[in-house]
C-alpha cells in the first residue's frame, strides 16, 4: 500500500489522541513518499505517551505539512522520493507497525546502499523543519548538572579534560552539603517555573531526597523492572529460532505494566520502559543508564534544569553471566565508572547544547564530595582556571 | 552547532568526502607529530625503500582486523595517543600508514569482516550464521596456487564468525576455503561445560548485547586443540587462566598456530575494543590499550618465529570507525549507527616483508582494496573483488 491509499478507519488501533490527530491531518499525509511517512507515524502512534513539548513538536510539523503547497512539498520530499522502497516493504502494515518498517527500511538502505542519500534528506528535511516552525523562546535559560565520582577517594587521571576548554576550572570547591545545595537549586527552579516534566533529577544508584515537583528517574528506583526485564529476556532467548533481531521485536512490545511499572504517570512510564528496552548497557550499567537517561530526556522533555548524579557501575563480566541476573553479590567499580561518568558529564553538556537556546544555557559538572568542578556559562570566561573558594551554591550564582 | 564539531569537521567540510579527507589529513598531522612518519604523497618514486621483497611463494601474509575500531580522539590524537603507545611508538615507525580507508558498505562486524575477506561490499544478514556470498581471500589463495587447507587459517571470535573462511560461490565454496578456529568454543569444550575461572575469556558479541547465543564445544574443538594446536587440555587450560580478554585468548591461539601450523594466510579478528557497545567509556578504553598492546606482541611473535621471521607481511586495521560525539543521532563511541563519515572512515597499517618503513598516505583507498593488494603481493587473481590493489604497497 501507498500512502496515497490511506483511509481514517486504518487507524483505528491507533492510541485515542494519536489517532484523532493522524486522521486530522489524513490530506496531508496522502501526499508524503512511503521512505519518509512511517518514520512520522512512528512518532504519531505515540503521541498519547508523548512530553509536552513533544507533543507541541509533532503538531507543529503535521501543521507545516499541510499548509505546504504541490510545488513547495515537491521540493521538501523530492529526495525522499529517490529512495527506492522495496515490494516487501510497500506491502508490509506500516500504518499499524511503523516503527517495524522503519527498522526494516534502515536495513534495506544499508543493503542497498541507499544510507547516505536518505540520511542526507533527513538532515535536510530537519534544517527545512527548523526554520518553518522555530522553537518558542525559553521561559529561563537552561541548566544542567552532572555530579560524578560517587564512592572515589582519588582520580588516577586529570578530570573535565573536555569540558574545561569550554568554561572554568574550579580546584578548590567547597565540597560539604554539595548534593543538597545543588537539588535544593533545582528545586528553586522548577517553583519559579513549575513546567510539567521542566525539571528532572536522574540518578545512577539511590536518589537522594528531592522536591516532588522534580521528575524523578533513577537506577535503584528500576530494579524490580530490570529485574523482570532480564527475566523476560532470558526467556526469549533460550526458545528455539531466537534471534538479535526478534528479540529486539519483543522488547519493542513491551508495556510500563509488564515491568510492573507504576502506571499513574503513563508518560513517564513509557519513557522509562524504553530506557530499559532501547538502550544499549542501560539494564545493566548505572553509569550507561544515567548518561542513556540525560540523553533521551534531554532529547525528549527537553527539559529547563536536569541534574544527573552518576553512581558506581556493576564490574564487567561476561554478558550472559550479567543477563542472567545469578549473582548475588555485585562487585562495582568505582575507579571505572568515575571514567565512565567523567566522559557522560562531557555527552550531557554536548546534548544540551544541541537544544534550543543553547548559547544562554549553564552547565555544572562536580567530582561529588571533592574540590574539582568545571562550570559553564556565558558569564564565564573560557579555558580558565580557578583557585577561588566557592560553595556550590555560589557557583551556581556566578552562572546565571 | 558548528563550535561542538571538530576543527576537521569544520568550515569548507561540508559533505561527507570532504569531512572523510579533512579526518585523515588530521590523522597525517597527528602521526608526523607524534610517530616521526614521512608523507608518503609523492613519493612513490621514492628514496625511502622497501623492507627486502620475499618471493610470493614463500611470503606469509597475517591480517589483523579489530571488530568495531576506536575513534581518533581515543587513539592518534594528541588527547588518544597515551592509549596506544605501542602502535605509536613501535608499529607506526615501521609501517605504511593509509589514514583514509573508507568502508562504503554495511556497518555491522560480521558483515564488515565479510567484505573486508571478499574485496565485495557483502550484504548479507549480519546476525545470521551465513557464508559470504563472494569467494573469499582464503578461497583465492588455495585455488590459484594449490595451496592445502592447513595453508589458510582465521581466528576469530566465537559468535557468528564460523562461516567467514569459506563463501557459497558455486565456482569456489566448500573445500577451498580457510579453516576457522574459534578459541572461546575450545575454551568452552576444554572445560567440559563448568566456565569456573574462564567466564572473563567467554565475553559475548558486543554487538547485540541484549542477545548472548550460548557457546558450544566439543569432541571437534578438542581434536583441534590437540592435534593441530599440539596442547593438552591441562596446558590450554593453564594458560587461559592468566589471560585476561578474549582478544588475548585469540591471540594465544594464533602464535600457537604460527608456531605449530605457520599458516602462509593468517586472519585475527579481534573484539574486545565492541565493549564499547554496552555504554561504559572505561572498557571501551581498556580494549583500546589491550589490542594496541596485543599487536605489539603479535608483531614480535613474526620476529621471533623462524617460519615468519623477514618474510611476512602484517596489516593492521579495523572493520570500520565509531561514531562521532558530534552528530545527534548517535551516542558517540557507543555505537556505529549513524553511517556518517567517522564511522565510515577508518585506517590500515601494512608492515614487514616488501613495506616501506615510515610512510603515512592519506589519498582514499577502501575497505575492499584489500583482497586485490593481497592478491598482487601473494600472486592470486581475485576476479570477482571489487576494490583495487594499492599500488603503494606494490
Amino acid at each position: 500500500m501507498l500512502p496515497g491509499d490511506l483511509k481514517t478507519e486504518q487507524f483505528s488501533s491507533y492510541p485515542a489522541e494519536a489517532r484523532k490527530l493522524v486522521t486530522n491531518y489524513l490530506p496531508a499525509l496522502r501526499r508524503l513518499p512511503l521512505s519518509f511517512l512511517p518514520s512520522l507515524l512512528r512518532e504519531a502512534i505515540e503521541y498519547d505517551f508523548k512530553f509536552p513539548i513533544e507533543r507541541k513538536a509533532i503538531e507543529a510539523e503535521l501543521a507545516n505539512l499541510g499548509s505546504l503547497s504541490a510545488s513547495e512539498l515537491q521540493d521538501w520530499f523530492h529526495a525522499f522520493a529517490h529512495i527506492s522502497i522495496s515490494p516487501e516493504l510497500e506491502q508490509s502494515d506500516w500504518v499499524n507497525s511503523p516503527a517495524q518498517f522503519v527498522e526494516q527500511l534502515s536495513a534495506y538502505l544499508w543493503t542497498t546502499h541507499q544510507q547516505d542519500a536518505f540520511r542526507k534528506a533527513a538532515l535536510e528535511y530537519a534544517d527545512r523543519l527548523r526554520a518553518a516552525a522555530p522553537p518558542e523562546p525559553l521561559p529561563m535559560p537552561r541548566l544542567g548538572i552532572a555530579v560524578i565520582g560517587q564512592g572515589v577517594a582519588t582520580s588516577a587521571e586529570p578530570l573535565f579534560r573536555k569540558l574545561r576548554p569550554h568554561g572554568v576550572y574550579f580546584n578548590r570547591v567547597q565540597p560539604e552539603n554539595g548534593l543538597n545545595l545543588l537539588l535544593n537549586a533545582v528545586s528553586t527552579r522548577a517553583k519559579a517555573h513549575p513546567l510539567s516534566y521542566g525539571h528532572w533529577y536522574v540518578d545512577g544508584g539511590q536518589a537522594d531526597r528531592h522536591d516532588q515537583l522534580l521528575t524523578c528517574v533513577s537506577y535503584k528506583g528500576l530494579d524490580t523492572a530490570r529485574a523482570e526485564l532480564l527475566r523476560k529476556m532470558r526467556a526469549e532467548i533460550a526458545r528455539p529460532g531466537m534471534g538479535p533481531e526478534t528479540l529486539r521485536s519483543v522488547m519493542a512490545q513491551i508495556r510500563p505494566a509488564d515491568l510492573g511499572l507504576n502506571q499513574d504517570d503513563a508518560v513517564l512510564g513509557r519513557f522509562q520502559v524504553k530506557l530499559l528496552t532501547e538502550g544499549s548497557g542501560t539494564q545493566i550499567f548505572s553509569t550507561t543508564f544515567a548518561q542513556w537517561t540525560a540523553r533521551e530526556a534531554l532529547r525528549r522533555a527537553q527539559p529547563l534544569t536536569l541534574l544527573v548524579r552518576f553512581a558506581p557501575r556493576q564490574r564487567q563480566k561476561p554478558m550472559n553471566e550479567l543477563i542472567s541476573g545469578r549473582s548475588n553479590q555485585v562487585e562495582l567499580d568505582p575507579a571505572g565508572s568515575l571514567v565512565d561518568a567523567d566522559m557522560g558529564a562531557y555527552y550531557n553538556w554536548l546534548n544540551q547544547q544541541r537544544l534550543p537556546g543553547a548559547e544562554q544555557s549553564s552547565f555544572l559538572a562536580w567530582f561529588e564530595n571533592h574540590n574539582e568542578a568545571v562550570a559553564i556559562a556565558p558569564s564565564l570566561p573560557r579555558g580558565t582556571e580557578s583557585s577561588t573558594s566557592a560553595d556550590l551554591a555560589t557557583m551556581l550564582s556566578w552562572m546565571s | 552547532m558548528m563550535e561542538y564539531l571538530p576543527k576537521s569537521a569544520r568550515g569548507r567540510a561540508s559533505s561527507p568526502r570532504e569531512v572523510a579527507r579533512q579526518l585523515a589529513v588530521s590523522r597525517r598531522d597527528f602521526l608526523r607529530t607524534a610517530a616521526g612518519v614521512a608523507l608518503g604523497g609523492a613519493l612513490l618514486s621514492s628514496t625511502i625503500p622497501a623492507k627486502a621483497e620475499t618471493s610470493s611463494k614463500k611470503r606469509k601474509v597475517i591480517v589483523v582486523t579489530f571488530g568495531g575500531g576506536a575513534r581518533d580522539q581515543e587513539t592518534f590524537a594528541p588527547e588518544g595517543q597515551e592509549n596506544i603507545p605501542h602502535l605509536m611508538r613501535e608499529l607506526i615507525p615501521q609501517s605504511t600508514f593509509f589514514t583514509q580507508v573508507v568502508n562504503r558498505g554495511i556497518l555491522g562486524h560480521y558483515v564488515a569482516t565479510a567484505s573486508l575477506a571478499t574485496g565485495v561490499y557483502e550484504t548479507i544478514n549480519n546476525f545470521a550464521s551465513l557464508p559470504p556470498a563472494y569467494p573469499t581471500v582464503f578461497e583465492y589463495f588455495r585455488k590459484d596456487l594449490k595451496r592445502p587447507s592447513s595453508d589458510a587459517w582465521v581466528v576469530a571470535p566465537s559468535n557468528g564468525f564460523n562461516r567467514i573462511g569459506e563463501s557459497n560461490n558455486r565456482s569456489y565454496g566448500p573445500g577451498l576455503g580457510a579453516r576457522v578456529i574459534l578459541p572461546k568454543h575450545l575454551l568452552t569444550a576444554a572445560m567440559g561445560g563448568g566456565s569456573g575461572d574462564y567466564e572473563h575469556l567467554l565475553r559475548d558479541n558486543y554487538e547485540t548485547p541484549f542477545f548472548a547465543p550460548e557457546l558450544r564445544g566439543g569432541e571437534f574443538e578438542l581434536q583441534q586443540l590437540e592435534m593441530i594446536l599440539k596442547l593438552s587440555v591441562d596446558d590450554f587450560k593453564a594458560h587461559a587462566r592468566t589471560l585476561s580478554s578474549p582478544d588475548e585468548l585469540s591471540v594465544y591461539v594464533a602464535r600457537q598456530l604460527m608456531r605449530q601450523v605457520a599458516p602462509s594466510l593468517l586472519w585475527i579478528t579481534m573484539h574486545d575494543i565492541d565493549v564499547a557497545h554496552a555504554g561504559a567509556y572505561s572498557l571501551y578504553v581498556e580494549g583500546i590499550r589491550r589490542t594496541d598492546r596485543l599487536c605489539a606482541e603479535l608483531w614480535e611473535t613474526v620476529q621471533s618465529e623462524p617460519e615468519y621471521a623477514g618474510k611476512t607481511t602484517l596489516f593492521i586495521l579495523p572493520d570500520f570507525g565509531r561514531d562521532s560525539d558530534e552528530d545527534s543521532a548517535g551516542n558517540g563511541f557507543q555505537h556505529h549507527r549513524t553511517g556518517d563519515p567517522l564511522s565510515r572512515t577508518t585506517w590500515m597499517m601494512a608492515m614487514g616483508a616488501g613495506v616501506r618503513e615510515g610512510v603515512v598516505f592519506d589519498r582514499a583507498a577502501e575497505s575492499t582494496d584489500l583482497v586485490p593488494t593481497l592478491g598482487a603481493m601473494l600472486g592470486f587473481s581475485p576476479s570477482l573483488a571489487q576494490g583495487k590493489p594499492i599500488q603503494e604497497l606494490l
